[in-house]
């Protein structure tokens, strides 16, 4: 996995809250059994309005994406991050995630970012405001700051995540480290509860 | 202070606590399935790592499996990537094993959440992952049961267990008896219309109350798989002599001794009183009427005598917008009476609704007469080759194809559509599947969620009805 330690990049704006990975990517791109190519079905169906953000020569280029409100509900599928990454975005700003696309994002190197309402209402303003709009996402101050560094706005992340996300790290390789302690508890279940395994 | 049932079930299994209280928690349960598996395996080989407990996989073809031509066999999958994804499914099944495999074709196979309580390889007390948001099913049996992503499936597949943080805790209780036509379904869906499609994110909830005791099994696990619709990657009912009921003598649920010791512990998997949620909801079930969904997003229900809201009534901006974009996709004029909306297609099936007590409702509703002429199709597809047979017996194929109906082989079909069964452009479907959103079904179908006698009697009339009110039409 890559690290990510600090990104500078173009902002595009989706205004719509409730931004479902049916949407990000729909099911006649889940077809395949590789983890890249997936950036060709990003809001496919959405993209064939000319008029789409993603299709705004403004935001080509783009790999900092500003949502609202429950961004990534539905679907378990981790083909979402892997769209949205296979297109070239690595950042996700909006005021909350559902569960399931927050994880997977992570296990990518792919960066959620919660911010509260009033300050995504504030990117978003200064996104339509000023063409080729930039911000700054540094994982080390848990911050994201204007390239003039005039905004910047803090925000929350698991210690863990952070140091996985800084490190670049396999999780499976991490988990490993406790293989002892898996088997334990596992003998010890097993004896106790049989009729689990 | 008393522990809740995700208390006591987190509890027992909890492996490794760091500081930051990132957890490893040991799954009991894993099932796959072909469409979110091949790039775990993939990834698990490209590493050479082994399955940790190979014991511990139910797998099954079932997302994008067609319904028809099975007597071509795997020839029958008409499409090429389809086809590879199934082949993919077998040649992983072969190479890294499971404790059973319930392939393409086989009698047994199925949806996944309808196959692993029906085997008995759901059991209260476990933990159950699937590459699957609809994991939450499994939660109607007292198990802590949530979808994962395909990392997290190759994480469980090489560690046994998931990292994790513990949830918050929410109860949802429904008191009272329903009325006559008002099911599990309408609960569920009366429930989401209350909080909110992320109503119950980073919360796992628990189903309670007289209501939820009063349901079959099937009737909570329609409740528990769509928690996820209420943003709660886990829904849980706790155990009661219902739950144990079901399991005696399934294939893989214990027998003699060790039944009797398995369900002594299971009786003990309910919340103690006086536990302490973070979030409590209650609803009066006799204010729960047949639900349908209006737009794009679960939350976006009405009961069946509403009419289609009216987004001018709306305050809040966003929300307005949303829901005039969604009025737009489906088609719909504001204030239109429910049972004024016309139907193309009905669709009974989907891990929510395919159980045998679900086509026995729709059955019951269909018997002796006839689907609309201006329905072009009206599907059945059973949960899964138990449930079909056990169908069939019954002979409630017969009356689905008299009526009209179409009956079809087991899978998740037009739920997400992945195979053949989709809705085209601009056709409006009355579905007993999860999910409303854009294209779910088919680019630029249109989805309305309903219970399985609501859809079977929307199929007889070419338009929503009132299913408590309703007579029937003369066959």
């Amino acid at each position: 996995m890559d690290r990510f330690t600090v990104l500078n990049g173009l902002v595009a704006p989706l205004d719509r809250a409730n931004v479902d990975t049916d949407q990000i990517i729909p099911k006649q791109y889940l077809s395949s059994i590789k983890r890249t190519g997936f950036g060709q079905g990003l809001f496919a169906e959405w993209r064939k309005d000319p008029g789409f953000v993603l299709n705004q020569p403004r935001y080509q280029g783009a790999s900092i994406l500003l949502g609202r409100k429950n961004f990534g509900c539905g679907s378990s599928r981790e083909h979402a991050p892997w769209a949205l990454m296979d297109f070239g975005f690595r950042c996700v700003i909006a005021p909350s995630f559902a569960d399931i696309f927050f994880t997977n994002s992570f296990k990518n190197g792919f960066l959620p970012v919660v911010l509260a309402e009033a300050e995504v209402d504030r990117l978003f303003d200064e996104c339509n405001a000023f063409p080729r709009f930039h911000l700054v996402v540094d994982v080390e101050r848990q911050s994201v700051s204007t390239t003039n560094g005039e905004t910047s706005f803090r925000f929350e992340i698991d210690p863990f995540r952070k140091y996985c996300l800084l490190n670049g790290l396999d999780e499976i390789g991490l988990s490993l480290r406790h293989a002892d302690k898996i088997r334990a508890f596992e003998d010890k279940r097993r004896a106790q509860y049989p009729w689990y395994y | 202070m008393g522990q809740t049932l995700y208390d006591k079930l987190w509890a027992s299994h909890l492996v490794h606590l760091e500081d930051d209280g990132t957890a490893l928690l040991y799954i009991d349960r894993h099932l796959v399935h072909e469409v979110t598996s091949a790039q775990a395996y993939e990834g698990l080989r490209e590493a050479g790592r082994k399955p940790w407990r190979v014991d511990s996989v139910v797998a099954t073809a079932d997302h994008n499996t067609p319904t028809t031509n099975w007597d071509e066999g795997i020839e029958g999958v008409r499409d090429p990537f389809a086809k590879l994804q199934i082949q993919t499914l077998d040649a992983n099944m072969r190479e890294f094993g499971a404790k059973v495999y319930f392939p393409f074709l086989d009698k047994r196979q199925g949806i996944v959440h309808v196959i692993g309580p029906e085997q008995g390889a759901t059991l209260p007390g476990m933990t159950v992952v699937c590459g699957d948001s609809h994991t939450s099913t499994h939660g109607a049996f007292g198990c802590l049961a949530h979808g994962i992503g395909t990392s997290e499936v190759e994480h469980v597949l090489a560690t046994q267990c998931l990292v994790t943080k513990k949830m918050k805790n929410m109860r949802v209780n429904v008191e009272g008896p329903l009325a006559r036509g008002v099911t599990a379904k309408d609960v569920v869906l009366a429930i989401i219309g209350r909080i909110g499609t992320a109503g119950g994110t980073g919360h796992a909830i628990e189903f309670a109350g007289s209501t939820l005791r009063a349901l079959s099994m099937e009737g909570r696990m329609t409740v528990c798989n769509m928690a996820i619709e209420a943003g709660a990657r886990a829904g849980m009912v706790a155990v009661d002599e219902t739950t144990i009921a079901y399991l005696k003598g399934r294939p893989f649920a214990p027998k003699g001794a060790e039944w009797d010791r398995a369900a002594a512990y299971w009786r003990t998997l309910q919340s103690d009183p006086g536990a302490k949620f973070d979030r409590e909801v209650t609803l009066d079930a006799r204010e729960i009427k047949p639900h349908v969904t209006w737009g794009t997003s679960p939350e976006m229900v009405v009961a069946v005598d509403e009419a289609v809201p009216d987004p001018d009534r709306e305050k809040d901006s966003l929300r307005r917008e949303g829901m005039e974009r969604a009025l737009k996709y489906m088609g719909l004029t504001p204030r239109t009476p429910i049972t004024d909306i016309p139907i193309d297609k009905v669709f009974i099936g989907s891990c929510t609704n395919s159980r045998i007590e679900d086509l026995r409702a729709a059955a019951a509703v269909v018997k002796g007469r006839k689907k609309s002429s201006s329905v072009r199709l009206a599907l059945v597809v059973p949960g899964s080759g138990v449930v079909k047979q056990q169908a069939e017996r019954e002979g409630l194929d017969r009356i689905f194809r008299d009526a009209g109906f179409e009956w079809r082989e087991p899978g998740c079909s037009m739920c997400l559509g992945m195979n053949p069964d989709r809705l085209e452009a601009g056709e409006r479907c009355a579905s007993t599947s999860n999910r409303n959103f854009e294209g779910r079904q088919g680019p630029g179908g249109r989805t309305h969620l309903v219970s399985p006698v609501m859809a079977a009697a929307a199929a007889i009339e070419g338009h929503f009805v009132d299913i408590r009110k309703w007579t029937g039409s003369p066959s």
